[in-house]
């Protein structure tokens, strides 16, 4: 998270922290763990309220930023969820809520309202199953049919695709990129529930079998909707950038105080020199983490030309030295660290989940190396 | 601050982008990766000497020296943001990297901190305009760690101090002009309590210069040995025996390495990095550069370089906004020790074979080797990393201490090797 707020951005993270403690401690995390949807509607609802779903729309639409990086101002939230391990499409819902605002369309108004009071969430319909399970690869069909659209293909997995009322839907027209806004219940579409690492986020397999909607379902132009996957996939890999150095604050914090308080053969095992000098390497893959999420995102949400390089390294570095860390925290509370009752497996949880998703560290080191050769060979 | 109106970091950055361009010669950035490289003769070494003494000369001449020093010792008086630029335009040019650190931090950066007046004036111009190339006479040989456990002798003698021992780990001071040396001043208190620092020329009777030839070849470490060397009473810097009030302030400038506001040190500005670059041409001359998993190896090196340029940069602010404290500097060290090595091992696993046994046709790969042999030079060098990580876990994150047995007895009973224990 930022070393410096500013007032507003300090408040709002601050309410933020406070909704999050009342509305989903551990104890409720725990038994959200059956529940079909994962989060209970007041509480989105109350967390739309503070503005958890308006920072990436614009004013025209109601939305608004408190620091004109809306961006940066939701990777508070974001940051304040991974520390809870809180549940909700916190991503998802707002990278659809802003390609509708950027795109305009008066069809949008409409659905844009509900995200922003909270009413009803969206998601995108982004990854697709083996051999199509690159960042870069997907291939759902959308093909244009008089004034209608038709999809074929599947999505996997799709978060809180069975709570939401629309799904944003990436494929491909030819070689170029289309998405489509599905309603819920769209004829021709069907949802799979799937299991998952997270005690509270919830992904479906949705599977589109000539699914037709009106042309007006369209969003920004046929074949030529490349940029704006971009852009959506920047904004959701920041978030969970955030999101995960959260969990790894977190998951720090809870195990240097129990390094303070468990005491064995007499002393306690802050004192261990081992010991301390792992807890080193941790803060330091801490606030190397904080550094990188936190550069990436300004980089993104300023649009400068170095955005991709910094999201690459921080979603590499972020999945691979962040599983380290929570796992060594595991590994320093012994047993308990493995147990349901204690809180630590939230974290790792969610840390766990974001790492697989919208690329693993691996993937991203691919594409790190891809720029290297770009600039080398352009040198 | 002065009431001179401050240039604006882009006026600047433009400033310094011409004056590089126009004077100063490109180079490879392999120079600036492996700085321990055995690839110069003497005469060789002395040139670039020469050559950054002139560099230098010019930079203070067009007004990009001393970014964050005050105008009254020959500086701009300008902000960090002014010198990451000044870093950032550097980025493919020659630079008088030999006049960076230890130079003008730590030793001007202790100067600044603690030196009198007379003692700023005399010296910190004369540093900036590349008259002066300054060592720390601070590692000795029976201990690199425990820097107050420094046995430098240093009595007094009228207005005088006469000075003996040895001081070990000096980089290039064969060519350097001055030292800011660590002596103890006295035995019979506990070992932070009798410690005091001077200043003193390098080049003067009764202090001889040996060089220490490295595993690789490389002569440019130093040991000297100082015989009854007298230093003026008025070439102390701080207190007699407060010389631990300094040294603390100087550790933490020397952790700071190339984040200190007051090095300037080429960064890549956004697009470009350096170890990323190196290790992409060692893949390209191996013939591997395509393989997959050499690619996850040039992407594990890029995203090194910059989370290790995202950490120090906000380290830098931390500490210059007062929200981290200054020990917070271990854990730039720390990060940049062991991605260092990281990199070296990963040059290395891709040179195969050449990095073991090679030719002049083998090109980048030849290094690969012998870079590996020194590898842990990164983790050693300015702080172990374990002492970092001590700093880190003790002072950040306030765990309990080590125990010591040096701490309340004067340090002259203090065992010191095996055979002097009781």
């Amino acid at each position: 998270m930022l070393l410096a707020l500013t007032d507003d951005q300090e408040l709002f993270r601050e309410t933020t922290s406070k909704l999050l403690g009342e509305f989903v401690p551990a104890e409720v995390l725990r038994s959200l763990q059956d529940d079909a949807i994962g989060f209970e509607a007041e509480y989105w609802r109350r967390g739309a309220d503070l503005g958890w779903t308006s920072l990436l729309v614009g004013e025209e639409h109601g939305g608004g930023s408190l620091s004109g990086q809306g961006l940066v101002d939701l990777t508070l939230v974001a940051h304040e969820f991974g520390r809870h391990a809180a549940p909700g499409p916190l991503a998802v819902t707002n990278v659809v809520a802003a390609t509708l605002s950027e795109a305009g369309g008066s069809q949008s108004n409409g659905v844009i309202g509900d995200l922003l009071t909270g009413r009803s969430i969206a998601t995108w319909c982004f990854s697709e199953p083996r051999p199509h399970d690159r960042l870069d690869n997907g291939c759902l069909d959308i093909r244009v049919n008089g004034d209608e659209v038709v999809l074929n293909g599947v999505k996997r997995p799709v978060e809180s695709g069975h709570g939401a009322s629309h799904l944003l839907v990436s494929g491909r027209t030819g070689a170029g990129y289309s998405q489509v806004l599905v309603p819920a219940g769209a004829s021709g579409m069907t949802l799979a529930t799937m299991q998952s690492v997270d005690l509270t986020r919830r992904f479906s397999v949705v599977t589109f079998d000539d699914v037709r909607l009106p042309s007006s379902t369209v969003i920004g132009e046929i074949g030529c909707a490349g940029e704006q996957v971009t852009r959506q996939l920047r904004r959701v890999i920041a978030i969970l950038c955030a999101e995960s150095v959260g969990t790894m604050q977190a998951a720090f914090d809870m195990t240097v105080e129990w390094a303070f308080d468990r005491y064995s053969f007499g002393r306690p095992l802050a004192s261990y020199q081992e010991l301390k000098h792992r807890f080193a390497d941790m803060k330091t893959w801490l606030e190397a983490s904080h550094a990188v999420s936190d550069a990436a995102t300004l980089a993104v949400a300023l649009g400068e030309p170095d955005a991709d390089e910094l999201l690459s390294s921080a979603k590499a570095f972020i999945g691979d030295f962040g599983s380290e860390l929570i796992q060594d925290c595991v590994q320093i509370h012994g047993g308990i660290g493995v147990t349901f009752d204690h809180d630590l497996h939230l974290f790792l949880r969610r840390h766990t989940l974001n790492r697989g998703l919208y690329g693993t560290p691996e993937e991203h080191r691919q594409r790190l190396a891809d720029l290297v050769t770009m600039t080398e060979s352009a040198t | 601050m002065s009431n001179v109106e401050q240039e604006d970091v882009e006026t600047f950055r433009q400033r310094a982008r011409s004056f590089i361009r126009n004077n100063l010669q490109p180079i490879s950035s392999d120079a600036l990766v492996f700085p321990l490289r055995n690839v110069r003769n003497d005469d060789e070494e002395l040139t670039a000497v020469a050559r950054e003494r002139e560099v230098q000369r010019m930079l203070f001449d067009a007004g990009l020296a001393g970014i964050c020093f005050p105008r009254k010792y020959g500086g701009q008086e300008l902000t960090p943001a002014h010198q990451r630029a000044l870093n950032e335009e550097f980025d493919g040019y020659e630079y008088p990297s030999r006049l960076q650190a230890p130079t003008l931090s730590p030793c001007a950066a202790v100067l600044l901190d603690f030196g009198s007046e007379e003692q700023k004036l005399r010296h910190i111009p004369a540093i900036l305009n590349g008259e002066e190339i300054w060592m720390q006479f601070l590692s000795e040989p029976s201990g690199g760690s425990d820097v107050a456990g420094a046995q430098m002798s240093a009595i007094r003698d009228g207005d005088e101090w006469v000075l003996n021992g040895s001081k070990i780990w000096t980089t290039g001071a064969w060519w350097s002009d001055w030292g800011l040396c660590l002596t103890r001043t006295n035995w019979d208190v506990p070992k932070h309590r009798g410690l005091s620092v001077f200043i003193l020329p390098i080049h003067q009777p009764g202090l001889e210069v040996h060089r220490i030839e490295m595993l690789n070849g490389s002569k440019e470490f130093c040991q000297e040995f100082l015989t009854d060397v007298r230093v003026p009473d008025s070439d102390r810097i701080g207190g007699v025996d407060d010389g631990w009030t300094v040294g603390t302030r100087w550790m933490f400038h020397e952790r700071m390495l190339t984040n200190s506001p007051l090095v300037t040190m080429p960064t890549g500005a956004g697009r470009t990095s350096v170890g990323a670059t190196f290790v992409h041409a060692v893949a390209q001359e191996a013939g591997r550069a395509s393989e997959p998993h050499i690619r996850d190896y040039i992407g594990e090196t890029l995203m090194l370089d910059i989370v290790e340029r995202e950490l120090q940069r906000r380290i830098g602010d931390g500490l210059a906004t007062g929200t981290m404290a200054d020990q917070a500097a271990a854990v730039g060290r720390l990060f940049s020790g062991v991605a260092a090595t990281r990199i070296r091992t990963i040059a290395f696993e891709i040179a195969g074979g050449a990095g073991a046994a090679w030719t002049d046709d083998d090109g980048e790969l030849a290094f690969s080797g012998s870079d590996f042999l020194m590898r842990q030079v990164s983790c050693i060098g300015g702080g172990t990393t374990e002492m970092a990580r001590n700093v880190i876990s003790e002072r950040v994150l306030g765990m309990p201490r080590e125990r010591t047995l040096d701490k309340d007895i004067p340090y002259r009973d203090v065992p010191r090797s095996a055979s002097s224990r009781t």
